[in-house]
């Protein structure tokens, strides 16, 4: 019998995960990913320390390897050719990957919500600053501020001392008794206890300031200060940088794009994290956030469905059973508070590609009436940051999904190869 | 006695239109919308107003609604970017610049002012078309907007003159003065003018055909491209009835964002982008302007035209007193939207019209049926 094809889009923890399960039982496994590497947002490489390993990085990624399974790195899905066909772009060309079985792992991106001066150059997003450090970017004696919401605050507010950076204060809108059942149960997950220790340790005398938030951002050409508030008192931290998000938002436009349905904004998945569509499987944030070893467990989980071993292990049911409570709780932990929904000013931009006001979009009814008439989201991010944002503050589910997901050069729809699974359905 | 002496079925760009000018004659008008205001094929086309020359009716209806569209122009607020950027009428050889001179010809004789470009004059208003063409025609008042907010402010004008829009309603059937919604509400009025572009289901005999485009939209590139462009070869394959054509076809936005098209495909209801077609398309667009290659699309998208046989609108009664038509506007109905809302409503009051309605008259299908 001709082994199952199965293609994976995403070489983060869910999909590295699940093309290893997949390739170890008997699939010819492709992995798709756009960045130059393996490793997803949480181990993306670092330049600057190219031998400095992170254990479970470097066991995931040494699993992928030596189950078979190949990496396509370079290469970005941006639609969807015929039911069993994807296109990707890939240096300014079309090429089509078609499948038997396919596992979305695409990940999440950082939430922001607009508030006064949140575009000013300085203001970065969180784990967007973290990217550009590992990427080369020196932060070395700036003064930083972190803010906004969620466990990646700290994670990146330790990596940018690490890095040389003042980090002046971590301002976490939660409340420290919203946070604290969340850091009780950590109890539960000694592993997940001794990262966030280590994170509250590598941030030294960083003070982590819960229930205080962002209202604004100042400066004329570029960041000066930021003022942040405790809903009692406010004050103003002169700063160099500020690194701010909200929590993650899942990507799921491709499995939208596919047909896949979603539930409360996250692509629903069976227990074999099979998806509405049959065969089409997603696995990792997606899904929910729930943070790497949700990933991790859930990918695995896929890449044994999709190869057909069945039934799956319950140890690994158990697990993904256990990661999902922990999922539930940060969400519940780091909930938004109602006062961060109320920062933007009239003029604050909600829309970097297209200029859009909040003020524009009080009066619109939901995101296609805002799109068409204000033409919020209609840029070159295609509503990926306001998207988030909107959802937020307006409740706007976003409707449909066109491709490309991401822009292409024009020539690259006239120019179109087929690869790898040839041949294409056609 | 009903509310309303006019309920306008669909608020695309036409139905909103139709509302403003029936607001200003004092009727009481109620406009009904399934969807999003300008939601509809307003929200997919190009947005250029043009005059175009297929036929004499078709001159006619374009020359006397741009003329509306540029006494309009002043007031329209900044975010309909409406902008008198000019058509490009682009000759590729001796034998299009042949049918440049006899447009020229013809648009003089309407009053239209143009003006011929020779390959030098052309390579110099759009430095980035290849070289090699023989030239173009300038018709420096045409224009280009964006539909969605241009409907919007037609509907707001009317609002202010006590228009009402009752917005997620859909129509399941109309006639003999009420409409019937499919949530099982109904409302009567003295007329109903039906304004849903290419959604023929509430008059399925309606001669109307879908007729299907692709757009492309690139990020901003300002001053890459400064007039809308357009090749002359587009008349022959908008001509064609039958067979799926692309032409090269681009406007520049205000924000420096490039439109490329433009496709035409019957018998595909679908909202799906056809790769071959879109791939064909923006060929044509390369061939015509090689530095597209490089330049980043951000979406694609398609829409439906509502095509008749002889490219003319329906405008006008039909065979039910109270029900009147405004629809079949193909790829004009932006253009067309502020003279066909004259029409319209010089029709449901009897008044006499600036051009001549015969040529829009619904009655003229059933007539020539008849000659058949
Ligand atoms: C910016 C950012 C920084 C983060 N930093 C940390 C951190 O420091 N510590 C921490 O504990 N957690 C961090 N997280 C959270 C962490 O990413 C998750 O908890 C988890 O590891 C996600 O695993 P995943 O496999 O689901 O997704 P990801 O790791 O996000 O992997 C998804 C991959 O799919 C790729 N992809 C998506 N769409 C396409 C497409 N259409 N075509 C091709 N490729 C595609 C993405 O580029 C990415 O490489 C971060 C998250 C974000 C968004
Ligand atoms: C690719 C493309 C490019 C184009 N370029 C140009 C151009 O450059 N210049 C130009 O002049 N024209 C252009 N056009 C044509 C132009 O877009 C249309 O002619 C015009 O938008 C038609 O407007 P409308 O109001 O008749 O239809 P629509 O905008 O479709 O409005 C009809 C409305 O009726 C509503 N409706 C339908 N059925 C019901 C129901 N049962 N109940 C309630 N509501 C209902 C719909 O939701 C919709 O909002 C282009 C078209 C396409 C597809």
């Amino acid at each position: 019998m001709k082994p199952m094809d199965v293609l994976v889009v995403g070489a983060g923890p869910a999909g590295l995960a699940a093309a290893t399960a997949a390739s170890r039982n008997g699939c010819r496994v492709a992995v798709l990913d756009d960045n130059p590497a393996a490793g997803g947002q949480i181990w993306r490489a670092d330049i600057t320390r190219p031998h400095h390993e992170d254990a479970a990085r470097s066991a995931a990624i040494a699993a992928f390897h030596t189950s078979g399974a190949a990496l396509l790195p370079g290469r970005r899905i941006v639609d969807v050719r015929s039911p069993s066909t994807l296109l990707a772009e890939a240096g300014g060309h079309f090429e089509t990957y078609r499948w038997d079985r396919l596992i979305l792992g695409t990940g999440a991106r950082e939430r922001f919500l607009p508030f006064p001066g949140w575009t000013l150059p300085g203001v970065f997003g969180a784990g967007g600053l973290q990217a550009l450090v590992k990427g080369g970017y020196s932060v070395s004696g700036k003064r930083i501020v972190v803010a906004g919401t969620g466990p990646l605050l700290l994670a990146v507010a330790a990596h940018l001392r690490e890095y040389g950076a003042s980090t002046i204060t971590v301002a976490e809108q939660a409340s420290a008794l919203q946070i604290l059942p969340f850091a009780v149960s950590l109890m539960r997950s000694p592993g997940k206890l001794l990262q966030g220790a280590g994170y509250r340790k590598a941030l030294g005398d960083t003070p982590y300031q819960t229930g205080c938030w962002p209202i604004s951002a100042q400066g004329d050409e570029e960041l000066r200060s930021v003022t942040l508030t405790d809903g009692k008192r406010t004050w103003t931290i002169e700063c160099d940088l500020l690194a701010c998000g909200f929590h993650l938002a899942p990507n799921t436009e491709l499995a939208q794009l596919l047909g896949c349905t979603l539930q409360e904004g996250f692509v629903r998945v069976d227990t074999q994290q099979q998806t509405s569509v049959p065969n089409i499987y997603c696995a990792g944030e997606p899904t929910g956030i729930a943070g790497v070893d949700a990933a991790q467990v859930q990918g695995e989980i896929a890449g044994l469905a999709a190869a057909d071993c069945n039934p799956i292990p319950t140890s690994l049911l158990a697990r993904r059973a256990k990661e999902a409570a922990f999922g539930r709780r940060l969400t519940h932990a780091f909930r938004l508070r109602p006062e961060v929904l109320k920062l933007a000013s009239q003029e604050t931009i909600v829309c970097r590609c297209e200029d859009v006001t909040f003020g524009q979009l009080q009066t619109r009814s939901n995101w296609t009436d805002a799109k068409l008439h204000t033409r919020c989201g209609m840029g070159p991010c295609q509503g990926r940051i306001c998207g988030a944002a909107t959802e937020a503050l307006f409740g706007w589910q976003p409707t449909s999904v066109r491709a490309p997901l991401f822009p292409v050069p024009v020539a690259a729809f006239c120019d179109e190869t087929s690869s790898l699974n040839a041949p294409s359905a056609r | 006695m009903p509310a309303f002496d006019l309920a306008i079925i669909g608020a695309g760009i036409v139905g909103c239109a139709c509302a403003l000018e029936a607001a200003r004659a004092g009727l009481r008008v109620v406009i009904v919308e399934r969807g999003v205001v300008g939601g509809g094929t307003t929200a997919a086309g190009m947005g250029h107003v043009v005059v175009m020359d297929d036929s004499p009716a078709q001159l006619a209806l374009t020359a006397y609604s741009r003329s509306l569209w540029r006494t309009l122009a002043p007031q329209l607020p900044a975010d309909v970017e409406y902008e008198s950027r000019g058509t490009l009428w682009i000759a590729a050889d001796d034998e299009e610049m042949t049918e440049v001179f006899s447009k020229q010809a013809t648009y003089a004789r309407a009053g239209i002012t143009s003006q011929v470009l020779d390959p030098r004059g052309l390579a110099e208003a759009e430095p980035y078309l290849r070289s090699g063409l023989a030239g173009a025609l300038l018709v420096p008042d045409d224009g280009v907007l964006y539909p969605p907010v241009a409907a919007e402010y037609f509907l707001s004008e009317a609002r202010r003159l006590g228009a009402v829009l009752l917005p997620g309603h859909e129509v399941g059937r109309c006639g003999k003065g009420r409409i019937q919604f499919t949530n099982g509400a109904s409302i009567e009025a003295e007329r109903i003018l039906l304004a849903s572009g290419a959604n023929i289901d509430l008059l399925p005999s309606l001669p109307i055909q879908k007729r299907k485009g692709h757009l492309l939209i690139t990020d901003r590139y300002p001053g890459v491209v400064s007039h809308q462009l357009v090749e002359l070869g587009y008349l022959k394959s908008a001509h064609k009835l039958t067979a799926d054509s692309v032409a090269f076809n681009i406007q520049p936005r205000l924000t420096g964002q490039l439109l490329i098209g433009s496709s035409r495909q019957y018998g595909d209801d679908s909202r799906e982008i056809n790769h071959a077609i879109l791939r064909s398309m923006l060929e044509r667009a390369i061939e015509y302007m090689p530095c597209l290659k490089g330049l980043s699309g951000i979406r694609v998208w398609t829409g439906h035209r509502a095509a008749t046989a002889d490219k003319l609108p329906l405008i006008g009664p039909t065979a039910d007193p109270t029900l009147f038509l405004a629809m079949g506007f193909e790829g004009l109905g932006i253009t067309n939207a502020p003279g066909a809302a004259v029409l319209a409503v010089d029709a449901l009051l009897g008044r006499a019209s600036a051009i001549d309605a015969a040529p829009y008259l619904p009655s003229r299908i059933q007539q020539e049926a008849v000659h058949a």
